[in-house]
């Protein structure tokens, strides 16, 4: 087993050197395929292997553990070295003053400080294994996907720029070893390395294109990510001082035990840095900026790894939050972020921002069930995850693969893909439905919510979940609907195969993970309510399970048959109505001096009352002002 | 006679009759309605010869695929109703509701027709408009009878509407939103002089027209049963409380559409938030407070 761990969490670091010195197109390709591959066979090999031990919590070391911990602490002084000429090269230098405090901070404590009782580094248990399956899974298709759009990006849309692909490829790789790192770490050092890693692996990837606005947008970033850290840093601090651990689950016990302010301080500098990771507001500006990177990394960024890193570490606190100041912060910070980043996602045409804005607005209601640490929300909350990396990733390379072949995300331009692209419009629509239809996985985690805050009661997160649903229903069906409209003939598709292959293996696993929805329930997700809360009751009743199921075969089925019966329909095919002034078909009118004209319908997109111009700093101030005033309450109590 | 079976029985109860019920009360509308513009107005049955003349009319369609729409928009109402009438979980429903609604949207922007498109997008700012007061009324169900089941809250001693009179106003708020009526008519009206024409329904002709009467029959008695809902108990004559209660409702939903002018969609969406966060959220703020 430490063995497997051990080869899972390096391997992706190793192998990140191979297509960096690699420059050869088809050779980088096959070694990029052979070493994904092998990250997904080990991380679903060591998955099986601990199922079939039986699916105990276990805690364990690496093989060779103290070379890892020397190796770990020169390599937080190597990120900061990066972090500092990073900065210089770009006349930013004060961002890397969080760096260096926090680095400074957390070797100092582990070198000079007092004594720290020897715990294992490392622990697997079910929600490490949900997390390990989704970067495993999700993450390397999206690799294999940026093989191909990379391909396509360079080649034929963006000649103008340095091709950087070995670089690319091989920071996504990094990326895998990271984050596998951080969902094993039980030792707040070890986790606060692979944090680390993330934040400044991403500020690479959006710097990828090196233009002016994406290293503004990487900086941005960099400095909300190294606040966050720096949370995390001083949470290890406090902890080492205080308490004499690093260990996450030590804190979190001491928190549950004894939910004084001095336990809860670590909890919410902890819950802190998840909010920033997690892109919550105030600190959604850098998952926005994320976009100008190409599409893969955002896919990357916003499914299946860094923002999952965030909601992962708030579902690990749950339990030390639930019903105190802490989680009161991270619910309503969560809650608040549900509903502002949906309204602000009803004002935007650009695809690729509807789709951060809604990855925000989803995080949000993860991050909310999560605060509210009860048994049902965990529950909901990590099936949103799962759905959301999913759902997320397939449509972001939709996405990506649009724009590659039309030259324009923007959803006015998408009218009638359905005809122009049929494979494209189907992948869009799955996706699509899977992030808000009823019978997919948003229902149940929304229906899973709203019971737990009525229960809670929190009149006000009931508010923002019954407000924020009918905003987010807003904006997905416009962008359905435009999908379906009337358009030319068919085009050309410039989709690459790999690029199809990773996208209909989303399709596939979206539908599979809806219909086997009660089976995963009962033996993922019931054994980890087990292991978090000691006991487990079925969160959803047999009847709605049910209604469920039979939702699903409907949305499916119903148009399948209604399709059958309408086929042989005779009709007289006839034109739209338009005052009469039709020239000839459905696209054209007559205008005022006889002359055709093409007819465009455009979306309803609220610009006076929902852009980013009147929204997106309020939602900023009042997110700060919810963590200023919770984190000084929780941390005065405890002076 | 155990559950399941009371509980099938009731669910083709209403496959059967809600569309009768329906077009009576539609009959009943125009009739009322006449009466207060002081005309004679038709027979209380002309929604059926309406239906009965658009069955027997020749298929013409601008986009076949809006029939295919138009069918499933149909089938996710009946289910809607189905769930509710056999006893299920009310949030069910209302997803249901919901997704069917997403339906009717494809179903009058696959023709590219301009008057069904503006048409569509007021139907889906008053589909916003709705959705957190419909979620809260659910949730006013559970916090009085403690479950999302229909068949529970039956069983409840006291009416609903005892612990939550705002939650019902709400509702009944937004009946008039849901019925297409003045001063929100917004997205389609009764009568083709618009400035929208027929808004969403402008391209539907023949058999797809009358689906989507029948769809609103059904999704119109679903609706007129929440708001039955609030009033049952166990005893009897709460059916007629109930019966009644429904009644009156629906008067004043027609008294009020001839009696106000159409609005903008600004202030509808304000005046249906307001009166949800005054309402609902209130009530819903009062009654945890109570059960605390």
């Amino acid at each position: 087993m430490e063995k497997m761990v051990a080869a899972l969490i390096c391997l992706p670091f190793l192998w990140a050197i191979i297509p960096a010195v690699i420059h050869k197109s088809k050779v980088r390709r096959a070694t990029v395929y052979v070493g994904g591959a092998l990250v997904t066979v080990l991380s679903i090999c060591t998955c099986v292997m601990w199922y079939r031990n039986g699916g105990e919590a276990i805690v364990f070391d690496l093989p060779y553990v103290e070379v890892f911990d020397k190796l770990i602490l020169v390599g937080d002084f190597l990120l900061m070295g990066l972090v500092i000429y990073q900065c210089i090269k770009h006349k930013k230098t004060v961002i890397s003053l969080l760096s260096i405090v926090q680095t400074l901070l957390v070797a100092w404590m582990e070198l000079f400080g007092p004594e720290v009782t020897e715990n294992y580094r490392l622990r697997f248990d079910w929600l490490t294994l949900i997390m390990v399956l989704i970067i495993g899974i999700i993450g390397v298709a999206i690799g294999i996907y940026a093989m191909g759009y990379m391909h396509g990006y360079h080649i034929h849309h963006h000649k103008e720029l340095k091709d950087r692909r070995s670089f690319f490829m091989a920071m996504i790789f990094v990326f895998y070893g990271a984050m596998f790192g951080l969902v094993f770490s039980a030792s707040l050092v070890w986790m606060y390395f692979f944090w680390e890693i993330t934040s400044i692996t991403s500020f690479l990837l959006i710097g990828y294109t090196r233009t002016q606005e994406a290293i503004d947008n990487s900086f941005k970033a960099l400095w909300m990510n190294l606040l966050g850290g720096l949370g995390i840093a001083v949470a290890i601090s406090y902890l080492i001082q205080v308490y004499g651990t690093t260990d996450l689950y030590d804190a979190i016990d001491i928190a549950v035990a004894n939910p004084t302010y001095a336990a809860l301080v670590p909890i919410a500098l902890l819950a802190f840095a998840a909010l920033t990771k997690s892109a919550q507001f105030p600190f959604s500006g850098w998952l926005l900026g994320a976009m100008v990177a190409p599409t893969p990394s955002s896919a990357l960024l916003h499914s299946a790894t860094m923002v999952k890193a965030g909601v992962y570490l708030l579902i690990r606190l749950a339990l030390a939050m639930n019903g105190n100041y802490v989680g009161q912060m991270v619910y309503l910070v969560g809650g608040f972020t549900f509903l502002s980043a949906s309204c602000l996602a009803i004002a935007q045409s650009d695809g690729k921002k509807v789709l951060a804005y809604s990855t925000i607005s989803n995080l949000g209601l993860i991050v909310a069930c999560a605060g509210a640490g009860y048994q049902e929300t965990i529950w909901a909350a990590v099936f949103l995850v799962i759905f959301h990396a999913v759902s997320k990733s397939m449509l972001f390379q939709c996405v990506g693969a649009i724009e590659n072949t039309t030259g324009s995300r923007d959803v006015e331009d998408m009218q009638g893909l359905a005809n122009r692209y049929p494979k494209l419009a189907f992948i869009l629509m799955v996706g699509i439905a899977g992030m808000f239809l009823a019978p997919f996985g948003m229902l149940i985690s929304k229906w899973a919510a709203l019971k737990a805050f009525v229960d809670a009661p929190s009149t006000l997160m009931v508010l923002f979940i019954c407000f924020g649903s009918a905003t987010t229903m807003f904006y997905w069906t416009k962008w359905f609907a435009k999908i379906l409209g009337v358009s030319d003939k068919r085009d050309r598709d410039l989709t690459k195969p790999n690029e199809y292959v990773s996208m209909f293996f989303h399709a596939f696993l979206l539908i599979a993970l809806c219909v086997g929805f009660p089976y995963l329930s009962r033996h993922i997700i019931e054994p980890l309510m087990m292991d978090m809360y000691g006991f487990s009751s079925p969160v959803i009743s047999e009847g709605n399970i049910i209604i469920m199921v039979v939702m699903i075969c409907a949305v499916f089925i119903v148009p399948m048959i209604n399709y059958l019966i309408t086929r042989h329909t005779v009709d007289k095919e006839v034109l739209a109505y338009m005052g009469g002034v039709n020239s000839g078909d459905n696209k054209n009118f007559n205008d005022a001096v006889g002359n055709p004209k093409e007819l465009q319908v455009s979306n309803w997109y609220l610009e006076d009352y929902l852009g980013e111009k009147k929204l997106f700093t309020p939602s900023v101030i009042i997110g700060a002002f919810i963590i200023v005033v919770h984190l000084c309450v929780i941390i005065g109590g405890a002076l | 006679m155990n559950t399941v079976t009371l509980r099938i029985i009731f669910a083709v109860a209403y496959v059967v009759f809600a569309p009768v019920i329906g077009g009576l009360l539609d009959g009943l509308d125009r009739k009322i309605s006449a009466r207060m513009q002081g005309r004679k107005g038709p027979s209380i049955l002309q929604p059926f010869y309406d239906m009965k003349k658009l069955l027997e009319k020749q298929f013409m369609s601008a986009n076949k695929i809006q029939l295919l729409m138009i069918f499933t928009y149909l089938f996710f109402v009946i289910l809607t109703g189905v769930l509710f009438f056999a006893g299920f979980d009310m949030l069910m429903c209302l997803f249901s509701l919901s997704t069917s609604e997403m339906f009717l949207v494809l179903a009058s922007t696959s023709t590219h027709s301009p008057f069904s498109t503006q048409g569509t997008h007021r139907e889906l700012m008053q589909m916003m408009a709705i959705e957190p007061m419909l979620l809260l009324t659910a949730v006013g169900f559970y916090l009085v009878n403690g479950t999302f089941m229909v068949s529970d809250i039956v069983a409840c001693s006291t009416p609903t509407i005892a612990m939550a009179p705002g939650f019902f106003l709400g509702f009944a708020f937004i009946l008039t939103v849901k019925f297409r009526k003045s001063p929100f008519d917004l997205s389609t009206a009764h009568h083709a002089h618009q400035e929208v024409v027929k808004g969403v329904t402008t391209e539907m002709v023949g058999i797809e027209y009358a689906a989507t009467m029948l769809t609103e029959w059904y999704e119109m008695v679903f609706l007129l049963g929440i708001t039955g809902l609030f009033f049952l108990t166990p005893n009897p004559l709460s059916v007629v409380v109930g019966i009644v209660a429904i009644l009156v409702v629906f008067f004043i939903e027609i008294l009020i559409d001839n009696s106000s002018a159409r609005v903008k969609w600004q202030l509808m969406l304000r005046m249906v938030w307001g009166v949800t966060i005054v309402c609902g959220g209130l009530n819903l703020f009062i009654l945890e407070l109570i059960n605390r």
